[in-house]
């Protein structure tokens, strides 16, 4: 706890030194269209059951101008080869079945709507179920196909392509009835300090959120831009990985993407977007 | 003359805060020479040349930037702070009505960017931006 | 060849004669720089798209010299005069002998 004090103190110390302009700046007051048609909400009065944050607000709006001009235009953002190529994965048979997704789905566009109230309950597995989950059960079970790898490539590129065709949807996740333990599980999570530095992710994403840290502009933490383009390694970053990323940066040993933890924490994170629009793909640094 | 040990401290320490004042001339220098290659010694003054970069870059591994150099030939671009300065030479032809180009670079830190122009009467013209490279905060 | 390398390019399909047109280019490439390090401390060699032309109906509209400093996924934007109907040929030329290219036509009048 200690140390914990500790180092936001030095942190803080740091954050004063590096810059007064940028300090303490809460998120900007651009709007976001893509393409000229795609009309982005990026705020909204935060969705009941959250207590401690009256207006949610998408990591678009914490970004630099530059950063922020490179999600407005589909050719601007990179992510949009790799939605390309998944496309193009959509038609392609793959496993024993000789199926491809457009056997069952016809086209990417008939899956609209569906990112935006993902994570959700399925009656027939008895479980919370995230875009990647139904994916590969669909490889498997319908297509008899080799199920990708959680975080990979083709996995987030398939999301990649189902989350674009719902950019502009409210984000709007279930989260009571049978999902409510989930939601509950993933809520727990999110406010419990983990790691050598005894972070959660409310410390920074809730109670500091518009504050620096170091040199980066904290965000709320939402998940409607997932998967999203980081500037940082300059490739699509599921939301998986990047919760590991930052249990990780706690210094605590993380849980695994595709985790019921983190499926837990999907749900509550994105419950907290409810009424953003979903972006994904995004640009973000 | 004998030096105390709190004296020799505080000369080391003032050396290098004035190195750290002063910028990082080796790189610096490898720059002024590739430009002077680059002019074949020539002055390199202002003039239309132009170029946009960030004040402050959200990431290094991808800083935009924009040049327009009206009448030019070529331009060369170079980071002088980057382990290796060049970025990139783009030469301009016949079909190209602006003579301006867009990209996408990286910047290893805080350092200058500079554009050289080489015209199309034989002429240099130069311009420089600053662009803050900031360490990122728990970004994973 | 390196390996997922894919270019995309936005040119419009149409303009008048003499029209200046605004072209886009992205190439997805990794763009090794030689500066990195694997696991064992050994220096990533260089690999990267060192130089990129783009021509019309046989003419130059501009010629990139790349150099590491690029970023990940090359991106150019930049103009061009469209004096007649014809093909934007778009050519990129990799440290490993790979060469990538794109076309894309255009009509005027």
């Amino acid at each position: 706890m200690k140390n914990a004090f500790r180092l936001l103190g030095t942190v803080a110390a740091v954050a004063g030194l590096a810059g007064a302009a940028m300090a303490g700046a809460g998120p900007d007051e651009d709007e976001l269209v893509v393409n000229g048609e795609i009309e982005m909400v990026t705020e909204a009065a935060a969705p009941a059951h959250m207590e401690n944050i009256d207006t949610i607000y998408s990591g678009w709006r914490f970004r630099s101008d530059e950063t922020q001009a490179l999600q407005m235009d589909d050719f601007e953002n990179p992510s949009m080869i790799w939605v390309e190529e998944a496309a193009a994965v959509f038609d392609t048979p793959d496993g024993t079945e000789g199926k491809a997704c457009a056997s069952c789905h016809e086209s990417p566009d008939t899956l609209a709507g569906v990112k935006a109230v993902y994570p959700k309950w399925n009656e027939a597995a008895g479980e919370v179920r995230t875009v990647e989950m139904q994916v590969n059960d669909c490889r498997e079970n319908r297509m008899g196909a080799e199920p990708w790898k959680y975080d990979g490539g083709d996995m987030t590129n398939m999301v990649a392509l189902i989350a674009s065709v719902s950019r502009g949807l409210p984000v709007n996740v279930a989260i009571d009835g049978p999902a409510k333990e989930t939601w509950e599980k993933g809520k727990e999570i999110y406010y419990t300090r983990y790691g050598q530095l005894e972070l959660s992710c409310a410390n920074c994403h809730e109670q500091n959120y518009g504050m620096m840290i170091r040199a980066d502009h904290l965000s709320q933490g939402q998940i409607n831009g997932f998967p999203t383009y980081r500037l940082k390694n300059t490739k699509l970053n599921a939301v998986h990985s990047r919760f590991k990323g930052c249990i990780r940066d706690t210094r605590a040993h993380t849980f695994a993407p595709g985790s019921p933890e983190f499926v837990a924490l999907e749900l509550y994170v994105a419950s907290r977007g409810n009424g953003l629009s979903v972006e994904g793909p995004s640009v973000r640094n | 003359m004998q030096l105390t040990r709190r004296q020799s401290l505080a000369i080391g320490a003032s050396a290098i805060a004035a190195l750290g004042l002063s910028g990082l001339p080796a790189f610096a220098s490898a720059t002024d020479d590739l430009i002077n290659e680059f002019t074949g010694g020539a002055e390199a003054g202002a003039g239309e040349l132009s170029l946009t970069a960030p004040e402050i870059a959200e990431n290094g591994n991808t800083v935009p930037i924009e040049i327009s150099a009206p009448g030019a030939v070529a331009v060369a671009i170079f980071a002088d702070g980057n382990p290796t300065p060049p970025v990139a030479t783009v030469t301009f032809g016949p079909l190209n009505p602006t003579h301006a180009v867009s990209t996408r670079i990286r910047l290893a830190k805080t350092q200058n960017v500079v554009a050289v122009a080489q015209m199309e009467d034989g002429s240099f013209q130069m311009a420089k931006s600053e662009v803050k490279v900031t360490i990122g905060g728990c970004g994973g | 060849m390196a390996s997922g390398v894919k270019p995309r390019v936005k040119v419009p399909k149409s303009a008048s004669a003499g029209e200046t047109v605004t072209i886009k280019t992205l190439i997805s490439h990794k763009m090794e720089s030689g500066q990195r390090k694997d696991g064992d401390g050994n220096v990533i060699p260089r690999s990267i798209i060192n130089r990129f032309v783009v021509d019309f109906n046989g003419q130059n509209v501009i010629d990139v010299k790349l150099e590491p400093a690029i970023s990940t996924n090359p991106y150019f934007q930049f103009d061009a005069t469209v004096p007649e109907s014809g093909a934007f040929a778009f050519t990129w030329y990799d440290d490993d002998g790979s060469v990538y290219e794109d076309k894309s036509e255009i009509s005027v009048g």
